[in-house]
């Protein structure tokens, strides 16, 4: 048997395309640091945008933060909202058009702090829509000071010596919290880190989408688990293996509620 | 048995070298240059091109999504 001599330009050419950056994602270059999980995360939700075929039914929310641009790299209808308002704009804008298909894309530091309440109520309320939220446990825009999801014990700018719970209080676990709630139908946890975990992150996504499609009755919550490299002070592969070590048994992945039914771990 | 064979395009000016998907590649085809791209980065470069099997898992973690994924199958 002899092998075909097959050179690497024989096989760049479109019939054996198999992965390609989505067109959902503009052109320009990302806003982020080297080996953010943002970028990834903004990926996913446009592929499974153009994968449901709802690219002009979709109706995203930027937050303020490190992702406050990204309406400028997802080339679909998006509006910004005021600090931690996400929510809010997105129930006013899932009102208005209870057909279009509405996210809100959010940090730990404007859903879990300055926008605890608007989450908590849109939550209660049961509104049809989704929240991504993105949690790398620091306020990384500002410059990695402690957020409410700092875990016990680790450094940020404004706990040099490691959050300290008893001065600093505890980290807030709102993806359990918010699945406590009876207005949430489908809430789990999800990273991006890995291959699998993207993929596993990208069907959440897009069973979250499926379930305000039609219209399931309650708000789609999908935590991702994400690194700051930058705050962290780490690099980027570091970083994953940190957030893998320490932020992973605190923050458990996997689902927390299933079609409105908490899901039982024991 | 049929074989397939890989092949990956990375948009050097775009990529950050932040080596996530030196770390996600199963065959190790994916490593850093030695030189530095238009912003500065040590960007991420084919070394082993003949072990790349389009698997496509540099792309699926690229937090730019700069990595092109190419696929044949070749009879052996």
């Amino acid at each position: 048997m002899k092998e075909e001599n097959i050179t690497t330009t024989d096989i760049i050419s479109d019939e054996n395309l198999v992965y390609k950056k989505t067109d959902l994602m503009t052109d320009k270059t990302l806003s982020y640091c080297p080996g953010c999980g943002h970028g990834t995360a903004h990926r996913i939700i446009m592929e499974v945008v153009e994968e449901m075929d709802m690219t002009e039914d979709t109706i995203g929310i930027a937050p303020v933060g490190c992702s406050v641009l990204a309406y400028e790299f997802m080339n679909i209808d998006m509006q910004q909202a005021a600090h931690g308002r996400a929510p809010a704009l997105a129930t006013g804008i899932k009102r208005t058009w209870p057909d279009k298909m509405i996210f809100t894309y959010q940090g730990d530091g404007d859903l879990a702090a300055i926008g605890t309440a608007e989450t908590i109520h849109a939550c209660n309320r049961g509104e049809n829509f989704l929240i991504v939220f993105i949690n790398n446990g620091i306020y990384g825009m500002t410059g990695g000071q402690m957020a409410p999801t700092t875990l016990p014990g680790m450094k940020s700018s404004t706990s040099p010596y490691g959050r300290d719970v008893k001065l600093m209080g505890n980290p807030l676990k709102i993806t359990e919290l918010v699945a406590e709630l009876p207005g949430t139908y489908y809430v789990t946890r999800q990273a991006v880190h890995t291959p699998a975990n993207v993929r596993k992150t990208k069907r959440a996504i897009k069973t979250a989408f499926k379930n305000q499609m039609e219209n399931k009755g309650g708000l789609n919550f999908v935590e991702i688990v994400s690194n700051c490299n930058s705050g962290w002070k780490m690099s980027p592969v570091d970083a994953n293996n940190w957030m893998v070590e320490n932020m992973f048994p605190f923050y458990p992945l996997g689902d927390i509620k299933l079609d409105g039914e908490k899901v039982n771990k024991e | 048995m049929a074989k397939v064979k890989g092949a990956i395009v990375i948009d050097v000016d775009k990529c950050k070298g932040c080596e996530v998907c030196v770390e996600a590649c199963p065959t190790d085809v994916i490593g850093m240059a030695d030189e530095v791209n238009i912003k500065g980065y040590h960007f991420a470069e084919v070394k082993n091109p003949e072990d790349c099997i389009g698997c496509a898992n540099c792309a699926i973690v690229c937090p730019d999504g700069v990595i092109t994924v190419y696929r044949k199958k070749v009879k052996a």
